[in-house]
C-alpha cells in the first residue's frame, strides 16, 4: 500500500478541502477520509479576542509531527494523512491546524485523526498567546488536554 | 551548548538563545536550570518554578533528569499549548 504522507507549518491559510482531495484522487483503495480542522474563536471564557499568535520551535515541532505520523502509521491501516498547522498571526474564524487522514474504512481514519489531534495539543512545541482588549497573555496548558492524550497509552488490547 | 527559550521562558529570559558554556558540574537538564537560575533576575524568574518548565535536547522532548552529556541543543519552554 502507497501511504502518502505530509507534514507542513506555514504562516499561510491551507485549504482543507483540496488537502483532502489529494489523499483519495486516483487510488480505488480509498475507502474513507476524515478531516479535522481546527478554528481561532472569537471569544475565550467569554471575553472576546483579537487574535491569537502562534510561537513553534522550528525543526523540532516539524520532526515531533512526524513521530506522531509514524505512530498513527504504524497502530491503524492508514493509507494517507496530511497535517498542516499555521503559525504567527491568527484572527479568530481563521483555521489554524488541519488534519487529514484516509484509510479503507472509516475506524482507522477515526481513530488516527483523533490520536494525532491529541498528542498535536500536549507534544508538538507550539505557543498560543491570546490578544484581548486587556493586553496579551500566554494560554495555560489545560489538564483536559493531557488527559486525552493520555487515554492514547491504554493497553493494545483495548483497540 | 546553545539554549534556546520559547513562549513566556523567552520572555522572560529576554532573548531567544544563547551559546553558553556550562561548567563541568551540571550533568542534567534539571541541574541546567538551577544552575541558569542563579545567573541574574531575569533567569530566576524565568526558572522559578522549574516543575512546569519543559525541556527538549536536540529536539526531543526529555525529562529533567536526562543527561545533557553531548547535546548541542537544548531548549526550554512552558507546556505546549499548539492544535
Amino acid at each position: 500500500m502507497t501511504v502518502s504522507s505530509t507534514v507542513r507549518l506555514q504562516r499561510e491559510p491551507f485549504d482543507v478541502a483540496a488537502e483532502a482531495a489529494k489523499l483519495s484522487r486516483g487510488r480505488a483503495d480509498v475507502g474513507a477520509v476524515v478531516t479535522f480542522t481546527g478554528i481561532c474563536r472569537g471569544s475565550e471564557e467569554g471575553e472576546p479576542i483579537a487574535a491569537l499568535t502562534l510561537e513553534h520551535y522550528p525543526g523540532m515541532a516539524e520532526a515531533e509531527i512526524q513521530r506522531h505520523v509514524e505512530e498513527a502509521r504504524s497502530r491503524w491501516p492508514i493509507s494517507g494523512v496530511t497535517v498542516i498547522h499555521r503559525y504567527g498571526r491568527i484572527a479568530p474564524g481563521e483555521d489554524i491546524v488541519m488534519v487529514v487522514t484516509a484509510s479503507s474504512h472509516r475506524q482507522a481514519a477515526f481513530a488516527a485523526a483523533e490520536f494525532l489531534m491529541d498528542y498535536l495539543k500536549t507534544r508538538a512545541p507550539f505557543w498560543k498567546q491570546v490578544e484581548k482588549a486587556g493586553g496579551k497573555t500566554w494560554v495555560d496548558a489545560k489538564t483536559s488536554d493531557d488527559t486525552a492524550a493520555e487515554r492514547w497509552r491504554a493497553p493494545r488490547a483495548a483497540e | 551548548m546553545k539554549l534556546r527559550y520559547f513562549a513566556w521562558v523567552r520572555e522572560r529570559v529576554g532573548k531567544p538563545e544563547e551559546d553558553i558554556d556550562v561548567p563541568a558540574n551540571v550533568h542534567t537538564a534539571g541541574e541546567l536550570m538551577t544552575w541558569l537560575s542563579g545567573r541574574g533576575e531575569e533567569y530566576a524568574h524565568a526558572f522559578a518554578n522549574p516543575k512546569i518548565i519543559r525541556v527538549a535536547i536536540d529536539r526531543n522532548h526529555v525529562q529533567p533528569g536526562a543527561a545533557i552529556g553531548k547535546a548541542s541543543e537544548i531548549a526550554f519552554f512552558p507546556p505546549m499549548t499548539g492544535g
